[in-house]
């Protein structure tokens, strides 16, 4: 598998990731994506059929890997007050951000 | 040459052991507060030239550092790490204290709460000096990605001090804090520790909570300590190690006493070599110092023999893939609502979204969403991201089959020594290779230790990577200390 990714292809992706690029990051943009994805296609050298995905490593620890879920009871959390002032935009009750729907 | 070596001296510096600081400070030889002081000074001093510190916590520090002294005038007992000057690096939050991540996105950001590691790290009685520069997003191999400029390597400041992690691995070589705190997702703890010579800590996936640190790549992620020794090493990983209830993927497994542990010899002990790891791209000084601390560690009587790591070749894809699937999952949390940087001119919500990720996401970042984004975006999903997830599989079967055979694996930490700044900064491909040898145990969960190992002809420091089983760091302190002992 070639990678063939297309100035289209990566401003499909940035539409996706809400990552706008100007103009000139573009076209180094679509060099390196292509350069990466030509390398990670070595992959396909490799026969992982039956092979079992591996998404979590706590299950290889030796320990039955569980790591329990914490119990669902309600717990403090940080305070309205030391939270909301971090925020670009906002009256202290809510975060405020620009229109959403244009009339 | 000459000059170069003149500036090397005046940068280089090794901390005082904790047992040394320790003493002084319970016997009041030494005031927590001057000891404090004395490296505000030398951060004032050098700082300017290493760009190490991007921000100083000093009042909190001092507060911390008078109850100490407080405590020791009284004579009470004093807690492990008392007055002990500590950095954090910035991607850990601290609060009410800049945490940037290296990132433009998160100038100004003062985070309501502390990152898990610190409050033990202070409840232990380390006087936290401040913030330390990583690349943007812990994204890098030399912290040149930083959006507040590269930190220099104390060792050759025309040099990277490598990263994602080289604010931390510079700090403990200049001596501008006794040990401080990194985050390791591919390598970088392990990476910088081995460029500036000093040791760096690889915990087991969940051995330390991640909680509080600003995420990266959420399966791989790992928070370690710094030191100037291994066994100040093994003291602080001790004491943030343990389980977190903050922290759903905490290990709930006893904690050993690390630094009693690594005191036992190694005599007897079974270390693998893997050819893997010695091929083709190893720097021949690299090799060189490394096979002289092979020999160290069989004069110290253990018993080496190899290992088969054939998958070792296909960790930098598979490495790529999964940590920019999750980091583009990771950062979606950037928006510019509830913290963070917005950018000014946005006509409505989405511009706002798409303007602010592009203005406050330096280049690499933006490499790493896009890859992220498209290997997990309808139709490739199968290809990139699962197929990495099954040869993650491959990879972390291979390592738990050799430590049936071996006890330790030992290899060098990176194929070359400390680069130039900008040699690779063109091209991303021959960056990702820095890794290629620490991937591996990223991908696996397993733990390591980086040691110097010794030095290359021109004098840069060699790192020898000490591999070992989930839960077992016990073991690659114990062999980390015998490649120390022997003083290459």
């Amino acid at each position: 598998m070639t990678a063939n990714v297309t100035v289209e292809d990566v401003q499909r992706v940035a539409e996706l990731a809400h990552l706008e690029l100007a103009p000139d990051e573009m076209p180094r943009m679509v060099q390196d994506l292509n350069a990466i994805l030509n390398y990670v296609a070595e992959l396909n050298e490799l026969d992982t059929a039956g092979v079992a995905p591996l998404a979590q490593v706590s299950e290889l620890d030796g320990t039955g890997g569980r790591t329990s879920l914490r119990k669902d009871v309600l717990v403090p959390s940080l305070e309205r007050g030391a939270v909301m002032p971090l925020a670009p935009d906002t009256d202290n009750v809510f975060f405020k951000v620009p229109k959403v729907i244009e009339r | 040459m000459e000059s170069q070596t003149e500036i090397a001296e005046t940068l280089v510096e090794k901390p005082a052991t904790l047992a040394r600081l320790r003493q002084d400070i319970s016997s009041g030889t030494v005031k927590a507060a001057d000891l404090a002081a004395s490296y505000y000074d030398r951060i004032a001093a050098i700082n300017g030239q290493l760009n190490i510190y991007l921000s100083l916590t000093k009042e909190r520090a001092l507060e911390q550092a008078s109850r100490i002294d407080a405590l020791a005038a009284k004579g009470d007992p004093l807690p492990p790490l008392a007055g002990i000057p500590v950095g954090i690096k910035d991607v850990l939050v601290m609060r009410g204290a800049p945490s940037t991540a290296g990132s433009r996105i998160l100038k100004g950001y003062r985070p309501p709460y502390d990152a898990t590691v610190v409050a033990r790290l202070e409840a232990a009685g380390a006087v936290l000096l401040g913030k330390l520069n990583c690349d943007e997003f812990a994204m890098g191999s030399s912290n040149e990605n930083s959006a507040y400029g590269p930190v220099r390597n104390p060792v050759d400041p025309e040099r990277v001090p490598g990263g994602s992690s080289g604010g931390s691995a510079a700090a403990v070589a200049a001596n501008l804090a006794v040990a401080t705190l990194g985050s390791d997702t591919g390598g970088s703890i392990r990476q910088p520790a081995s460029f500036c010579g000093v040791v760096g800590v690889l915990p087991t996936y969940g051995r330390v909570s991640r909680n509080g640190l600003i995420a990266f790549a959420s399966s791989l992620d790992r928070v370690g300590p710094f030191a100037g020794n291994v066994r100040d090493a093994a003291t602080l990983l001790g004491i943030i190690a343990g389980h977190d209830p903050m922290d759903a993927t905490s290990s709930r497994a006893p904690v050993p006493d690390y630094a009693a542990e690594s005191d036992r010899l190694v005599d007897g002990l079974r270390l693998g070599v893997p050819a893997e790891y010695f091929g083709e791209g190893l720097d021949p000084d690299v090799r060189a110092a490394i096979e002289k601390g092979i020999d160290a560690l069989k004069a110290a009587g253990c018993e080496v023999r190899p290992v088969s790591l054939p998958t070792t070749r296909y960790a930098i894809p598979t490495y790529y893939l999964i940590a920019t699937a999750e980091a583009s999952a990771n950062l979606a949390r950037f928006d510019g609502v509830r913290y963070g940087y917005r950018s000014p001119a946005s006509e409505n919500l989405s511009a706002m979204y798409s303007h602010s990720r592009d203005e406050g996401f330096g280049a690499e970042v933006k490499r790493r969403i896009l890859l992220g984004t498209y290997s997990l975006s309808a139709g490739y999903y199968d290809a990139y991201y699962l197929k990495a997830q099954k040869v993650r599989r491959l990879l972390a079967d291979e390592f738990l089959r050799a430590f049936g055979e071996v006890d330790a694996i030992v290899t060098p930490t990176s194929p070359v020594p400390a680069f130039k700044l900008g040699e690779k900064t063109d091209d991303p491909l021959s960056m990702y290779l820095a890794d290629i040898y620490t991937v591996t145990a990223s991908l696996a969960g397993i733990c390591g230790v980086t040691v110097p190992c010794g030095t290359t002809p021109a004098g840069l420091p060699v790192g020898m990577q000490v591999l070992a089983r989930h839960l077992n760091e016990s073991t690659a302190f114990r062999v980390a200390r015998a490649v120390e002992a022997a003083q290459l």
